[in-house]
């Protein structure tokens, strides 16, 4: 028994918040509310079993009151989880049908209330939407408060742990995990629970490791086993040997000064070790992302994608409609640019980039610049809202999807009579704003010479620009492993089109995904890439690549890195060539 | 299920990213609670209370999801129209 005991167990789970912390395991139990008994009210005894249900229901929430009340101010921006419970206990679905299932069944309150909640469960277990399942946790966590005052039991005091532990639990409530003394907890494994459940927003708040939905951990662990929480990698180890206990503590280490390093370094100028200065941007979907791009120190907003507010609603939306959203954006970036991406729709008014049942082919059919030209109406109000909004600020234009040079050609000449229009009206607009195209289809980065002669700018979109030049739909998982950032042909087709881009004067930005991950960074910079843009969580970990290299090096690097014929060499030559760069952003980035 | 007597009703269309989430639908259930009779969220053929936040969140409205409001009173014409105003604000977030 006590060899089996201190044996070395790894388990796993979702890794619901990163890093890793070493200490003694805390759990916390859930007994004495699981045994119900079931027994029949007499008819005259029926008030007071109503009264009792309800004066519970009533302790439960007073309860969860001075939770709220008393929550520590960093946490205060989850209170809403709990404000949601404090409406829940009197639900009708809970509330009202327990009551009735008193009255109607005469039995007592605990058996009523949980005849109650397995249907509500039931109903939330069958949906098709994951963070709606989740939710049956919050019914389970309100009528488990209730049945703890039913039934009299003391609530476990998570507030009166004492050292600093590692919390074992099946699953935290919101009240529970906001009782917590924050600075006593290291981490939390839990057997139920996702990346989206409470305990794990929570974690990813307070920055502490989470490996959640193990299962089994409260079944394995004890209370005060050394245990070994890597919430990256999303594995707990029970009883580590000092070897492991080794190798995990240096782990530990090198991800907290990596991360304190990033972060404090986020403000700082994407400048090479060799002192050339690259520009780091965001990519953002909704005007409030703005706020991320400036927290991450990113550089501006590299791609601002416009489809957002033409879905969901059977017109287009108005000029002045569009203006204000563009304006809060271009006001609060200013002076730093912001590269407006005329919609990228399909046929049918839905996102082209997201692939969809019914069109066979969407990624090859009707949209981006091709629906705006069929629609000149719709974007001639949106160049117009975008020339508009180019007076509080910088603003470029980029058209989306362009695969032939005529394109360019008739998005300019309905761009000419916004400009037309607007200055007859004496409109204000940013007479110089630049105009630059999406380079993702491969017609478009082969004929980028063409294409150089009528915009000044280019920026590539590698999802794209890969799916389109390997033939692969890297959501269908037979192929989705020949989806290769660093397949020989997509290094050729950028250097291309930066080689041109150079020669014809024109700026080259990168705002696919491609940029965002630092192994690529090397070979980006090799081949002359000075523009990148990308998440804004992504910007802190892309720039901090960049401060670690030089210019210098990366020039001769690129021409062995072209010389290669598979992605695979190329992976393995940019890991013997950067690798100690690059070992703690690969395993710790995602 | 009784067939519904609505008074007034309006089409609205669920903006926010994350659809009728629990928070949203707790800021729905709060307004609902006062109202003198029923208030309906119809998605489909399928219909929540709005008081209650279980029945709404069962209605799994997804971005872009479009829905009705239906009162039976009209003296809860206000509670629609201020249920309207939260929806269409995309509730504040």
């Amino acid at each position: 028994m006590s060899n089996t005991d201190d044996k070395e167990i790894e388990l796993h789970g979702i890794s619901a918040s990163p890093g890793i912390c070493i200490g003694k395991a805390y759990l916390v139990g859930k007994e004495g509310v699981d045994v119900l008994e079931k027994y029949f009210i007499d008819q005259n005894k029926l008030q007071e079993e109503v009264h009792r249900f309800k004066a519970a229901v009533k302790s439960a929430k007073n309860e969860l009151h001075g939770i709220i009340k008393t929550m520590p101010e960093d946490l205060r921006q989850d209170a809403h989880i709990l404000e949601a419970h404090m409406v829940l206990f009197e639900d009708k679905m809970l509330y009202g049908r327990t009551l009735e299932t008193i009255e109607k069944e005469l039995v007592n309150a605990e058996w009523a209330l949980k005849i109650v909640v397995s249907d509500v469960k039931a109903m939330f277990d069958n949906m098709a939407d994951s963070y709606l399942r989740g939710r049956a946790a919050d019914i389970i966590h309100v009528s488990d408060s209730i049945m703890q005052n039913l039934a009299g039991a003391k609530v476990e005091n998570i507030a009166a742990i004492n050292k600093r532990v590692i919390l074992i639990a099946s699953d935290l409530s919101p009240a529970e995990t906001s009782q917590i003394q924050l600075e006593k907890i290291m981490g939390f494994v839990t057997d139920h629970g996702g990346k989206t459940s409470h305990t794990g927003i929570i974690a990813q708040t307070l920055e502490i490791p989470a490996v959640l939905g193990t299962d089994n951990a409260t079944s394995i662990i004890k209370n005060d086993d050394i245990i070994i929480v890597d919430g990256t990698a999303g594995s707990v180890i029970i009883n580590p040997t000092d070897q492991t206990l080794i190798q995990f503590e240096e782990r530990k280490e090198r991800y907290e000064s990596h991360k304190a390093n990033i972060t404090r370094d986020s403000e700082l100028p994407a400048e090479t070790a060799d002192g050339i200065c690259m520009e780091v941007m965001g990519n953002i979907e909704l005007p409030e992302e703005v706020v991320s791009v400036i927290n991450y120190g990113g550089d501006g907003i590299g791609l601002y994608r416009t489809e957002f507010q033409y879905l969901s609603r059977p017109d287009f939306p108005s000029e002045y409609e569009l203006f204000d959203r563009y304006k809060d954006v271009v006001e609060v970036m200013a002076p730093k640019p912001v590269t407006i991406r005329t919609f990228d729709l399909s046929g049918d008014k839905k996102v082209a980039y997201v692939s969809r049942s019914g069109d066979a082919n969407p990624a090859l059919g009707l949209r981006g610049i091709r629906y705006c030209l069929q629609k000149p109406d719709a974007f001639m109000t949106q160049l117009r809202a975008v020339l508009r909004a180019s007076a509080f600020g910088h603003v470029r234009i980029l058209l989306p999807m362009v695969s032939c040079h005529e394109e360019i050609i008739a998005a300019k000449n309905i761009f000419n009579k916004a400009t037309d229009s607007l200055a007859k009206e004496g409109v204000d607009f940013d007479e110089n704003i630049e105009i630059g195209v999406m380079i993702e289809v491969p017609s478009a980065a082969i004929m980028a010479d063409v294409m150089a002669t009528d915009v000044d700018f280019f920026s590539i979109g590698t999802n794209d620009l890969i799916q389109y030049s390997l033939a692969v739909d890297r959501v269908n998982k037979d192929v989705a492993y020949l989806y290769q950032p660093l397949h020989p042909a997509i290094i050729r087709m950028i250097k291309h089109v930066i080689d041109v881009a150079k020669d014809k004067g024109v700026k080259v930005l990168m705002c696919g995904e491609m940029a965002s991950d630092p192994i690529n960074i090397p070979i980006l910079l090799g081949l002359g890439m000075e523009n990148f843009s990308m998440n804004p969580q992504s910007i802190p970990a892309v720039k901090s690549m960049i401060r670690a290299l030089t210019v210098k090096d990366t020039r001769p690097f690129v021409q062995k890195v072209l010389k290669e014929s598979s992605s695979n060499a190329i992976i393995e030559l940019v890991q013997d060539t950067y690798g100690s760069i690059l070992s703690d952003k690969f395993y710790y980035l995602d | 299920m009784n067939a519904p007597a609505y008074c007034f009703s309006k089409e609205v269309i669920i903006k926010n990213p994350f659809g009728l989430h629990a928070r949203a639908a707790t800021k729905i259930a709060m307004l609902a609670k006062n109202v003198k009779s029923n208030v309906w969220i119809i998605k489909d053929d399928q219909r929540a209370d709005a008081s209650s936040i279980i029945e709404i969140l069962t209605l799994a409205c997804a971005q872009g999801s479009k829905v009705t409001i239906a009162i039976e009173d009209d003296s809860d014409l206000s509670i629609l129209t201020d249920l309207v105003q939260l929806v269409e604000s995309g509730f504040g977030e």
